[in-house]
């Protein structure tokens, strides 16, 4: 059965790094739909947080193949246990002063903030899980959105789970 | 024995004085480093981005250099050279052209898990990234087809990279490490610390297998009523073929062995059933269907070998032995994934394991089929028929030959009709099918074993895709004995067109390929033609006594077919036999 797969990838933080793991996925035909990278716990080693999506026997092939790479040290499948999933997104929505105070109703009520205002723009930035920035991005659509700016999905798996 | 003690000291000295820690150049420290990798052979061709390690290389007599006449040429030797002798082949190249024209070889060894350490030059640090003149990104390039890659900004890194490289190449599953030195760290001086010690976090190959999963092997192989070995090139890259006699011997289990796979277990064995796949024999593809149990041993279950998927050795238990376990269920579902070096695995499980008891109906089944359905053509006294000629090389050699080829109908009939009893004496291209392989590949077994008898077999195609390396033949006496089965086309392909697309011959033509024999005196190099048997086994005879290098032309019959054949969208036993021509 098809479903999206979150897996992170603690790499050696060497020159290349990320062109080997988004080259990997793409020879191999396996789907990104995120893909973020960022420091680790440890100095020298990235942590890639990658969501793809497939069936199981694809998660082993993924997950196999990531292991041939020198430079992958771990692959952990986050989204095999209970996990925190975090996105962040900027939406500049179009905002006459008139329509301003409707907008901050939105914002507050997802927790929200307004990080920028301009003359006829609000730039909103919202974290949390991919589903409710695809809500907030619904329902901040009828003002007009002019840009979207998301950083895909990072993730950790609760409490003790080891990873 | 005084000799000998001698030659052992005068190596220690030569490593002693490899390991002096001076400052030197990074070119000096490369070719320091290969010496005291054990390197003593390279192939290669100069340029100038590695001008300064061809300037070290100057009057440095402490390993062999092959000048070739094409990059190409450079790293099928290098390939050849290494599944010869279970070495890292070796082979260096400037950048741009120089580093791209290699990248055919270093594909065609990955696909076959080839031991390469390649060393490519590259434009200085500060050129780099701005389209210089003979700048390319080959680590970008070969990526995808390297086991790993280095581009080496500091020289301080040189000594560490190249120990590493040699290590990667040639444990786990081995293949081709790519090592990009640019122009100024090769030029850069330090002071040379060799590494004697590997600290690779993300590489610790699994060697030994666990042993619940031998546990349930073993109790497989007692229970199986029709067991069949499918073993690959893995039983060969590991040493194992002496495990595998020994596994075979205890078990009476039926072996087939694939492409890669010939010469890994002795094919006057009765229990040998020949290659599987495509061009498999009938017994092969028969036994794998019928089979309750497969156990493959260092295979990877290639396209080539299973054809349709779907109704693949459908009443089989598998079990898959394997070095890297990204190869386990990647095509085949498996009941009994075994992850390790396939030697050591072998000798786990033959001290344990017990004779197959209930296989004894199987085992006569083998022979039945083996009588009834042979590997077989119609031969001609009027044309030479290229199954004879393959059948005349195997016998004027007893069968002992280094065998290379080159890739198409001439590669297949060698593997059926060429008998190897030892493994590293077939050399070929199996995974990524590359013409021009032959022949070059030939020069670097040869390089690799200077007292055995090198055999090219190769396509009036593909010969001369390389044909320039006569050359380094001829004026390094190399004497490699070259075959080309002239069939005046490109052979696979009119098979194709002629049984899949209703004899439409499409630019298959050869027909104003050079005179063989001319182009090979034109080289310095012997060249004989043979047009009927007698020419043929006169011809070939002259050539195998000749000292030197050899190329005999056979002109065989144009419209001849490989069978068994099974055509894609088949399963393996759905095969033409040929009978009907």
């Amino acid at each position: 059965m098809n479903r999206n797969y979150t897996i992170a990838v603690l790499v050696n933080d060497q020159p290349g790094v990320l062109q080997r793991v988004s080259g990997l996925f793409g020879r191999r035909g396996f789907n990104i739909e995120s893909i973020t990278v960022g420091a680790s716990q440890e100095a020298g080693l990235s942590r890639m947080v990658i969501v793809t999506a497939g069936d199981d026997k694809l998660l082993e092939q993924v997950s196999k193949q990531l292991y041939k790479l020198i430079d992958v040290i771990k692959v952990v499948d986050v989204s095999a246990s209970p996990m925190v999933e975090r996105e962040l997104a900027l939406i500049k929505v179009s905002a006459d002063p008139s329509a301003r105070p409707e907008i901050l109703g939105v914002v507050e009520t997802f927790r929200a903030a307004v990080v920028d205002i301009g003359p006829s723009t609000l730039i909103v930035q919202v974290v949390g899980g991919p589903e409710k920035i695809d809500a907030m991005i619904e329902l901040l659509r009828p003002y007009g959105i002019r840009e979207i700016s998301r950083t895909g999905v990072t993730a950790m798996n609760r409490g003790t789970v080891k990873s | 024995m005084v000799m000998q003690g001698e030659v052992k000291r005068s190596k220690e000295e030569i490593m002693e004085r490899m390991r002096k820690p001076e400052v030197v150049s990074g070119s000096e420290i490369l070719l320091r480093s290969l010496v005291l990798e054990g390197v003593e052979c390279v192939f290669g061709y100069p340029g100038g981005a590695v001008l300064f390690i061809y300037d070290a290389m100057h009057g440095f007599k402490d390993f062999n250099h092959l000048l070739t006449r094409h990059e190409q040429g450079a790293i099928h030797a290098a390939d050849g050279y290494a599944r010869a002798s279970g070495q890292v082949g070796v082979c260096i190249a400037t950048s741009g052209p120089g580093a791209t024209n290699l990248v055919t070889g270093i594909a065609t060894a990955y696909m076959d898990s080839v031991p390469l350490v390649v060393i490519t030059g590259n434009v200085a640090t500060s050129f780099i990234g701005t389209d210089a003149f003979q700048e390319a990104d080959i680590t970008g390039i070969t990526m995808p087809i390297t086991k790993h890659s280095y581009l080496v900004r500091d020289v301080e890194d040189l000594p560490r990279v190249i120990h590493e490289a040699f290590h990667i190449a040639n444990t786990g599953r081995k293949g081709p490490v790519l090592i990009d030195i640019p122009k100024d760290v090769s030029a850069a001086k330090t002071l040379f610390k060799p590494v004697t010690e590997v600290n690779i976090r993300g590489y610790n190959p699994t060697v030994t297998p666990r042993k619940p999963q031998l546990d349930k092997l073993i109790k497989a192989i007692s229970e199986a009523e029709r067991p069949v070995i499918l073993a690959g090139g893995g039983v060969v890259y590991s040493g194992g073929h002496e495990e595998l006699l020994e596994f075979v011997t205890k078990t009476g289990i039926p072996v087939t062995t694939t492409l890669l796979g010939l010469g890994a277990f002795p094919s006057a064995n009765d229990l040998w059933l020949g290659m599987p796949g495509m061009h498999g024999t009938y017994t092969s593809n028969k036994a794998i269907q019928d089979c309750d149990l497969l156990i493959n041993i260092g295979a990877r279950f290639d396209d080539r070998v299973t054809m349709k998927l779907e109704g693949f050795a459908p009443k089989a238990k598998v079990v898959h032995i394997d070095i890297d376990p990204a190869e386990i269920g990647k095509n085949v579902p498996t009941e009994i994934p075994i992850v390790g070096d396939i030697k050591t695995t072998l000798a786990l499980i033959n001290a344990e394991v017990g004779y197959a008891t209930g296989a004894d109906a199987w085992r006569q089944q083998m022979q039945q089929w083996k009588q009834e359905q042979p590997l077989r053509y119609v031969d001609s006294e009027v044309e030479l028929k290229p199954q004879w000629v393959i059948s005349m090389i195997h016998e004027t050699t007893n069968g002992e030959a280094i065998v290379t080829t080159d890739v198409g109908q001439h590669q297949m009939w060698a593997a059926q009709y060429y008998r190897f009893n030892k493994p590293r004496s077939w050399i070929t291209s199996g995974g990524l099918g590359t013409m021009g392989f032959g022949f070059p590949s030939a020069i670097g077994a040869q390089m690799a074993n200077p007292d055995r008898l090198v055999v090219s077999i190769n396509g009036d195609g593909g010969m001369q895709m390389c044909a320039q390396e006569l050359a380094i033949c001829a004026i390094n006496n190399i004497p490699v004995k070259v075959a080309i089965i002239n069939n005046q086309v490109l052979g696979m392909v009119r098979q194709w067109q002629e049984i899949i697309y209703d004899n439409r011959y499409s630019h298959i033509d050869l027909a104003g390929s050079p005179d063989f024999v001319k182009l090979a005196e034109a080289y310095g190099v012997k060249g004989f033609r043979a047009t009927n048997k007698e020419e043929a086994e006169a011809a070939w005879k002259e050539a195998l006594a000749h000292p030197g290098p050899a190329v005999v032309e056979f002109v065989v019959r144009k419209h001849e077919n490989v069978y068994p054949m099974v055509t894609q969208g088949n399963t393996i036993d759905v095969m033409l036999m040929g009978d009907e021509e």
